[in-house]
């Protein structure tokens, strides 16, 4: 066999080596656009409420909790926790304020505790639906409108919904680094208990 | 090949000869897919041994409840590194090893295709295990997220992650400059008459796991990337800050990972289906079933990758699917079991120590399957998710699988290789000691992982403290077997046994590969063979 087509072969091989590499990449939005046609795993968008009967026969009790990270906002529930039936319909706002002296864009994400209740809270309206974009030193009410479908396991009473607001300069994700103020933390602890000289990752 | 530079002019035809360069920049300049063969065995039993003494170091430590031997950082640094080092660093280039040898002096091939490519793609590997193997060195230590390098850990992790990423890459590049290889030297440098139906099943195993490895091998260099990225250049793939998703990694990992359990499997499956024809002198039943099973086990590999990840919040249609496609696999490599049992049928068997390790394959391996039927199944799986049960059916998929089908072709191509038998005494020694050690440190593990006992965690409950005081004598049985090996490897290297190999040590056997002297000269098949 002559050397001229085995550098065809090499050709070819690498040609296909070079698609896989890049279909490595491809599968990130690949992915995206399967969980955003089959509606998998997609926190942006408003549930479909199927029963609104109001079960007066059960109170939970949901607590909020408001955070932020790497960024310099007030951020806080007009109420830290409401007590509510099942398929009520239900508003909370919450208080968001830029302190900073400068425009900055943010996102908040939410989650649930426990666990097993995030399919059972159907957030209608919602500011963690979209970007958020805060000119210097704005302030702002923001509601959730909210209802828990009755079919929410019996043995769950409260509900933890917990949401952090993260930058996203310029709508691009924040960088990321530790805020200065933890790291301070960190170095302070460890300055104080001259044992904890462990070298754990993070 | 007019691509061996070294002392081409003296050599011209004569293999009895047998020229070779004797300086020791030999061992960087070589590109004779003998030499280069040999040092591909040599790194991977040095990084089998490294690899086995981090296990050694988690056995050791969980032995009893308590922490006492590591500290958890470090152990979390040794099931990682463990992981990487013996799947990048021991199995995969054991047998490209073999390929490099066996594939040529099958094939009637006077080298591989890309002689300097092939110097390349091995010396890429030392700078890769410096890379793994220093840091632990470093500040912060190893990876220690698991082999699977998962975020939010993986992202989090300090500069041991960026040296395993660096590590991987390298690898990485070397696997698909290997493959390439193969597939060209399989595909464009048969002898005359061999067509593809007649290839040896060796060959066949490793043309379809060299595509495998250069499909799937640049999606891993991309998950790495995007790692490394989202590390140090504010990307988000895979941080939730930034909208990405940590599961998503797990998506484009396993879609490497699982064609990754078949590229290790598959050249052993090939080494078996040349032992155990020899030894049954028989010829392989069902040669072009067990292609076709090949080719297929490859396929599916490909859309069953989520069945790692039933845990991940998968709807239940998708895990249907992957529970369904995965049980699926069990067809074609259960034809291949039944042909190998076929095979042996009425076969004048006899028990050589390469017959014995592939007989402790088919069996260990067998049952490796099993449990890897039982782990398919979405609502077992979600139990046994990340316990040692899932650790059990793993190591008797690979070392039962990959090693002894390696300690097989070892035992059986060796003579080839350096001219002279290994003592078959100590052969069959080392194979029954390694059969009892690995079934004692493995078996009592799946007791463990259906009691709940969870992977990765230095520290356990009380209950479970028997076994994993078992499972560690065993472990450290297996790992002194080992040396044992290697005893006997420079034994027969340095011929005591005083038996010298002919160029068929093996009355059954079949193939080009007994048709050169033993030890095979330098060059051989410079002239193609005709294959009838």
């Amino acid at each position: 066999m002559s050397i001229f087509e085995n550098k065809t072969m090499l050709k070819k091989l690498i040609v296909f080596t070079a698609i896989m590499f890049a279909f490595g990449f491809a599968l990130v939005p690949i992915y995206r656009k399967i969980c955003e046609v089959t509606g998998v795993n997609d926190l942006l968008r408003p549930d479909q409420v199927k029963n609104t009967q109001i079960d007066k026969s059960r109170t939970i009790k949901v607590e909020f909790d408001a955070n932020t990270r790497h960024l310099p906002w007030d951020f806080k529930p007009e109420v830290t926790a409401l007590n509510v039936h099942p398929g009520e319909l239900t508003t909370v706002v919450y208080e968001v304020s830029n302190k900073t002296a400068r425009d900055m864009t943010g996102q908040a994400i939410p989650s649930y505790g426990p666990t097993q209740a995030a399919m059972h809270f159907k957030k209608l309206e919602c500011f963690c639906f979209a970007k958020q974009d805060f000119a210097a030193g704005e302030k702002r009410l923001m509601p959730v409108v909210f209802l828990i479908d009755p079919e929410l396991p019996k043995d769950v009473n409260t509900i933890t919904l917990s949401y952090t607001f993260f930058e996203m300069p310029n709508g691009k994700p924040a960088p990321n680094t530790a805020p200065e103020g933890k790291l301070n933390m960190k170095q302070a602890a460890l300055n104080a208990v001259p044992s904890a000289n462990h070298t754990s990752v993070n | 090949m007019a691509s061996i530079p070294n002392d081409h002019s003296h050599d011209h035809g004569h293999d009895h000869h047998d020229h070779h360069p004797t300086s020791w920049t030999r061992i960087f300049t070589t590109t004779n897919h003998k030499d280069i063969g040999s040092m591909y065995m040599w790194f991977s039993f040095a990084m089998f041994i490294s690899g086995g003494i981090m296990a050694l170091g988690i056995r050791a430590e969980l032995f009893t409840p308590g922490l006492q031997v590591v500290r958890p950082e470090l152990f979390n640094q040794l099931t990682t590194l463990h992981g990487i080092v013996m799947i990048f660093g021991a199995i995969m280039p054991a047998f490209v090893g073999f390929a490099n040898w066996m594939l040529p002096l099958q094939l009637g091939a006077p080298d591989m295709a890309f002689a300097r490519m092939n110097n390349w793609s091995f010396w890429l590997l030392p700078p890769a295990a410096i890379l793994l193997i220093g840091s632990f060195f470093v500040p912060g230590g190893a990876a220690a997220g698991g082999w699977t390098l998962y975020p939010p850990l993986s992202v989090q992790a300090g500069m041991g992650m960026d040296m395993m990423i660096f590590a991987v890459h390298i690898m990485g590049a070397s696997s698909i400059m290997g493959s390439i290889n193969i597939i060209t030297t399989i595909l464009n440098l048969r002898a005359p008459g061999m067509t593809m139906m007649k290839m040896p099943m060796f060959a066949w195993t490793w043309l379809i796991t060299a595509f495998l490895l250069i499909a799937t091998m640049p999606v891993l260099a991309g998950a790495v990337t995007m790692l490394l990225t989202d590390r140090h250049f504010g990307t988000t793939f895979f941080n939730a800050a930034g909208g990405g998703d940590p599961v998503m990694f797990q998506h484009i990992f396993w879609f490497f990972g699982h064609p990754e359990v078949y590229i290790i499997a598959l050249p052993a499956f090939g080494v078996v289906s040349q032992i155990i024809p020899t030894f049954s002198r028989k010829p392989l039943f069902g040669y072009a079933s067990m292609v076709y099973a090949t080719a297929s086990i490859a396929i599916l590999s490909f859309i069953v990758w989520a069945h790692h990840m039933y845990t991940t919040g998968l709807p239940a249609a998708g895990q249907l699917y992957f529970m369904y496609a995965t049980m699926l696999i069990a067809v074609p490599t259960a034809c291949k079991i039944f042909n190998w049992l076929a095979t042996m049928w009425r076969g004048s068997i006899s028990l050589e120590t390469p017959m014995l390790f592939c007989l402790g394959f088919l069996f260990l391996f067998t049952m490796g399957g099993f449990t890897g039927l039982v782990l398919s199944l979405t609502p077992v799986d979600i139990q046994l998710h990340d316990t040692y049960y899932v650790v059990a059916h793993f190591h008797y998929v690979m070392v039962a699988g990959a090693l002894f089908s390696a300690f097989a072709a070892v035992y059986y191509w060796g003579p080839k290789w350096t001219g002279w038998m290994y003592e078959e005494k100590l052969g069959k020694i080392h194979f029954w000691w390694s059969l009892i050690a690995f079934n004692v440190t493995f078996f009592p593990q799946h007791f463990l992982g259906l009691a709940g006992m969870p992977r990765r965690i230095p520290d356990y409950n009380l209950q479970f403290e028997n076994w994993n005081a078992v499972s560690s004598v065993g472990a450290f049985a297996f790992g002194f077997a080992q040396i044992f090996f290697i005893v006997i490897v420079i034994r027969m290297i340095t011929g005591k046994s005083g038996i010298r190999a002919a160029a068929k040590p093996w009355d059954g056997a079949e193939g080009l590969e007994w048709t050169v002297p033993s030890p095979a000269p330098y060059h051989t098949f410079e002239t193609p063979p005709v294959v009838k």
